[in-house]
């Protein structure tokens, strides 16, 4: 591996967006939630509705902050580190980021301001909508951001005049083939994580003896919504598996390490690819698995390595390791939410002390899922920034390797930082529960917004005094 | 060259305009307040100072992305050959926009212990804006391009022009928020903006005249633009409205007048803003890029151009909405909550 400036740009790219994603994944979810809990309280009246509500807001507003300002970050580096690609694409990508902008970052920055600020200030009703169009500008971000990078992923609607990308189709390019499949796969993952943190805060609170009707609200609403998706998570990555065999057969091949098209596949539960040697080190397999997976047949065929030239090959080792714990993910939680049901159905789900104990420490896992998840979609589509169209070698910018060194230099430290620091709130304000609401009293010296609110339940709870 | 070849990218110009105008306008006085931050002596001047921004500060950066976001739609050569030769400031206005927007939720969090991110939010605002005007500066005097390429070196933005610029800026933001807080505080915290404003008005009056004096000593192309025949009769209102303008702001900052001093300096800054307009056009990238030679395909401006005449009146109007529902004056450790 050189040290140049392309390759520090592809770690810089590649850890801003890996640092990003968590934060986006999260509050699109948690938008949806805070809706929905919104929703219940005016529909039911119920107070416990509304305490949660305002508890997970809190959590909201740390999250959200963080998302907005690294989201920032990337929006200009397709620029300082990725001008060819910027030039070379600009035409056919640029709308849809534009789009993205103007339809979502507004929406849901705008309306934030009075879901956070906006309690005693507008007519219940109108904080409710405030809420839900936040929820639909995060879910409006993602269907244009993963409309962009399908097409990156298989381009489509366009054509190429003097090295240039020049659009032709725009319902082609916008819905182009692998769109509908990584949508909807990242959608529901960002929801079954946000369910998953909901079960493990209900389940931690349930444990600590803590606001035990709340937790026991949040436990059966998360479980309820991933025993739902977790299922169908497994099917949409199958759906999703079976549209890269067709249009991405040499990303597929990577992630099955599957080397001789004349084979049928095997399915590799574990192994070490060895690009040297062409063949999988170690590997424990399953005859016939994968074909019977990816072509629904006993003995189909699809490409092996083999039959790509070695520099239109991805990078084999992260992308094979990274679906592995990408799936292995989906069915523990498939395993977990099964297991949940089962007592919900005993009426022992906020007893069983194992179950909570698993649970409450369960919520990092959609996380880690959807950071594997893209870094299959994203080093497996290596070579290509652009499939076919643009190589990542040509698409850097004319800077020099320090300036890269220096930028990715300052924003390890400081996302560092900011990220323990957001955590550390965050952990903090989950261990304060979800406070009741306090009459209010249009004193002066209350607490001046919500956080504050909670920061002064966190300090007491720090401090022992638990309420 | 088709009429529609022409006008897309001048309204495309205009419309990348307008945000970076509304961007400098609303992100202006956010920033000030964090470049305010050190003149405020207590703790309840600052907590008063945040507040007054709490529910805007997201939808104001937002501007910033589209700025970002809308260059690369709308002129892609010039986001390609922009950012590389402006690396290092826009990594620093980057970074410190980081640390200032997290101070927003991390400061009430961390309380009674926030001295960091007291120094976080107001360090992050004098740093984003001070490379802002090396962004700026780096710009108006201009960009080494061959090939269509940014073919300069890492420093080439640093220079004694920018550095003014970046003054200016932190001047001008600061100025801005001193105004804000007159119009949206009472009591100790409007007096303190008041007596800061009328420093601040004059620091960015000084800085204002040396770019004007500056650029068309030093840039031959911006001297012909103003004083040539017949262009000066049309140029000279300009400076004379923003001169008026000036003069008028500092007698309602002395007044103690309650919206006149806010969008006084506005228009301060929108005439500036054309002035550095009139001095670039028809360049994007001067000295040599102009905006035709930018733009996207034409398709792929009348594919955005069809949604931005929807969606940007309409942003413009629930923006106007959440300004609208916060707009009381904040009395002394009173809150939107």
């Amino acid at each position: 591996m050189q040290f140049d400036a392309t390759m520090l740009s592809r770690w810089q790219f590649a850890f801003t967006i890996t640092y990003h994603i968590i934060f986006p994944a999260f509050t699109i979810g948690l938008s949806a939630f805070i809706a929905t809990l919104t929703g219940c309280w005016l529909w039911t009246r119920d107070e416990r509705f509304h305490d949660l509500a305002r508890f997970w807001t809190k959590i909201f507003a740390i999250s959200f902050a963080m998302g907005v300002v690294s989201g920032l970050v990337l929006s200009y580096e397709f620029g300082t580190n990725w001008a060819r690609f910027s030039v070379v694409v600009g035409n056919v990508l640029g709308p849809l980021m534009a789009y993205e902008v103007l339809t979502a970052f507004f929406l849901e920055a705008t309306f934030l301001g009075i879901m956070l600020f906006g309690h005693n200030r507008v007519p219940r009703w109108l904080h409710f909508l405030a809420s839900i169009m936040v929820a639909l500008g995060t879910a409006t971000s993602a269907f244009w951001i993963l409309s962009a990078n399908s097409w990156m992923q298989f381009p489509d609607g366009y054509e190429i005049k003097d090295g240039i990308v020049y659009p032709v189709d725009w319902w082609k390019i916008v819905f182009n083939p692998t769109f509908p499949y990584r949508f909807v796969h990242m959608v529901i993952a960002a929801y079954l994580t946000t369910a998953i943190v909901v079960m493990a805060v209900g389940a931690r609170l349930m444990l600590a003896g803590l606001y035990r009707d709340h937790a026991r609200i949040m436990l059966k609403m998360g479980l309820g919504l991933a025993l739902f998706l977790a299922p169908v998570q497994i099917l949409a990555g199958d759906e999703h598996g079976l549209a890269t065999a067709h249009y991405q057969p040499a990303k597929l091949a990577a992630m099955e390490a599957h080397w001789d098209s004349d084979e049928v596949p095997a399915l590799v539960l574990f192994g070490w690819p060895n690009e040297k040697t062409e063949r999988t080190d170690y590997a424990l397999s399953i005859p016939h698995l994968a074909s019977l997976i990816i072509e629904h047949e006993w003995s189909g065929h699809f490409k092996g390595l083999k039959q790509f030239a070695p520099e239109d090959r991805p990078p084999l080792v992260p992308v094979f390791f990274a679906f592995r714990i990408m799936v292995a993910i989906g069915f523990a939680l498939v395993g977990l939410v099964a297991w949940g049901a089962y007592l919900w159905f005993k009426r022992e789900l906020d007893r069983d002390k194992l179950f909570l104990h698993v649970a409450a420490r369960s919520w990092p896992f959609g996380f880690l899922a959807i950071i594997s998840g893209w870094m299959v979609t994203e080093i497996g589509r290596q070579p290509w920034v652009a499939t076919g169209v643009l190589r990542t070698a040509a698409a850097a910018s004319p800077v020099t390797a320090t300036e890269v060194t220096i930028s990715l230099t300052l924003l390890v430290f400081v996302y560092g930082i900011v990220f323990s620091t957001g955590i550390y709130y965050i952990n903090r304000l989950i261990a304060a529960g979800p406070a009741p609401a306090i009459v209010h009293t249009p004193d002066p010296g209350m607490p001046s917004r919500p956080l504050s609110g909670a920061t002064h339940a966190a300090q007491e709870a720090a401090q022992g005094h638990h309420v | 060259m088709a009429i529609a070849d022409w006008v897309l990218p001048v309204i495309w110009a205009g419309i990348i305009g307008t945000a970076v105008t509304m961007y400098v306008i609303l992100d202006g006085f956010d920033l000030g307040l964090g470049i305010l931050f050190p003149f405020a002596r207590t703790e309840a001047f600052r907590d008063d100072m945040m507040t007054s921004v709490a529910p805007f500060w997201d939808g104001n950066e937002t501007w910033l992305v589209l700025g970002g976001g809308g260059l690369l739609a709308a002129f892609p050569l010039a986001y390609s050959i922009v950012l590389p030769a402006l690396y290092i400031p826009v990594f620093l206005m980057l970074l410190a926009l980081i640390l200032r927007g997290v101070a927003f939720e991390f400061r009430w969090a961390s309380k009674p212990n926030h001295r960091f991110w007291d120094l976080a939010f107001s360090g992050g605002s004098i740093v984003a804006a001070f490379s802002q005007g090396f962004v700026l500066g780096g710009m108006l005097q201009g960009i080494k391009i061959a090939d269509g390429r940014f073919a300069g070196g890492p420093l080439d933005w640093l220079s004694l022009f920018s550095v003014m610029c970046g003054c200016g800026l932190v001047a001008g933001y600061g100025l801005l928020a001193a105004c804000w807080l007159m119009m949206k505080t009472r009591g100790d915290l409007a007096a303190l903006a008041r007596r800061l404003a009328g420093r601040l008005l004059i620091a960015v009056a000084i800085f204002a005249a040396l770019v004007s004096l500056w650029t068309p000593i030093r840039y031959a192309r911006i001297a012909e633009r103003w004083f040539s025949f017949p262009n000066f009769l049309f140029l000279w209102p300009l400076p004379l409205a923003t001169l008026a303008l000036g003069y008028f702001v500092r007698r309602w900052i002395e007044e103690g007048a309650e919206f006149k001093p806010f969008f006084g300096v506005i228009g301060i800054f929108l005439l500036c803003f054309a002035g550095l307009a009139i001095s670039s056009y028809p360049y994007l990238v001067p000295p040599s890029i102009d905006v035709w030679q930018a733009a996207a395909a034409p398709a792929s401006l009348k594919f955005m151009l069809a949604g931005v005449s929807v969606l940007l009146p309409l942003i413009l109007i629930y923006t106007g909405f959440v300004y609208w529902t916060f707009r009381t004056r904040l009395g002394p450790g009173e809150s939107y909550h």
